[in-house]
């Protein structure tokens, strides 16, 4: 069942995560984007994270992706114009891209080569009891101040904001 | 590849091919919305990575990094799409090779 479950949402991710490079419309790359997102979502359920599943689809899929949405909207972003297109790039890029991701998986399948299965359950500490324990108390400060560096993302969006509406 | 389920490396790779997919969009896309899409399923793709970790190891730090990289994923999120709002406003286009130069 894991399995089927992993085939599943990985197959629909990787799909969705294809459509979002190869769309045109900024925003069928956006609902693409929340199709990776909530299939991610189902991924960590099954390794065991509940806590990270939850805050993947509230923050990401929700909050992220309304304001991705949103601007979108916002700014009536139509299809997308080809660039001036670099010869290199064109002739390169992708044959590379795909050799990257051969030798990533090769070291990949060769660094973890045991074959028991993931198994839904094994892990125990995915609960937002044990990730709270650990975020207040090792990673205190750290939570802190991520507490700061949102409070300086807020004001500079302000400000951006802001000097536009001086002029 | 059995009912009872797959090994972790699938999780790994998969996770890498997303990233594959990211930067691929990061390079070939011109639509600078697009290009941010691209950097967030990056991010995505870096979030499994650790997910799968954590699982591996029985260990809940790596839960914690990857609710990290989403409180920075979200705080870049809102001051890149006030930029690209403010970019729009000069120069009415969303185009990257049209924006080549900081000042307005």
């Amino acid at each position: 069942m894991d399995g089927i479950l992993f085939l599943v949402f990985g197959g629909i991710a990787a799909i969705c995560g294809l459509n979002v490079v190869l769309q045109r419309q900024p925003i069928a790359s956006a609902l693409s984007l929340v199709g990776v997102m909530g299939s991610l979502a189902m991924l960590y359920l099954l390794l065991g994270a509940q806590f990270i599943a939850a805050v993947q689809v509230i923050v990401y899929a929700g909050a992220v992706m309304v304001l991705f949405v949103m601007v979108i909207m916002l700014l009536n972003a139509g299809a997308e114009r080809p660039g001036r297109g670099s010869l290199v790039a064109g002739l390169l890029g992708a044959p590379l891209l795909v050799g990257l991701l051969v030798a990533f998986s090769y070291v990949i399948f060769l660094a973890f080569p045991d074959p028991d299965p993931v198994r839904l359950g094994r892990f125990t500490k995915g609960g937002a009891a044990e990730a709270g324990r650990a975020l207040f108390t090792r990673y205190l400060l750290p939570f802190e101040l991520t507490s700061v560096l949102v409070l300086i993302a807020i004001m500079g969006a302000v400000v951006l904001a802001w000097r536009e509406v001086r002029k | 590849m059995t009912a009872a389920g797959v090994p972790l490396s699938w999780y790994l790779a998969l996770g890498g091919l997303l990233f594959m997919l990211g930067a691929a969009g990061f390079v070939f896309r011109r639509n600078i919305i697009t290009m941010f899409m691209s950097v967030e399923l990056m991010l995505n793709a870096a979030n499994l990575t650790f997910v799968a970790l954590a699982y591996r190891l029985d260990q809940v730090d790596g839960l914690v990094l990857a609710f990290f990289v989403m409180v920075v994923a979200a705080a870049e999120a809102a001051v890149g799409l006030a930029i690209i709002l403010c970019v729009f406003r000069t120069r009415a286009s969303l185009h990257i090779e049209e924006v080549q130069s900081l000042r307005d």
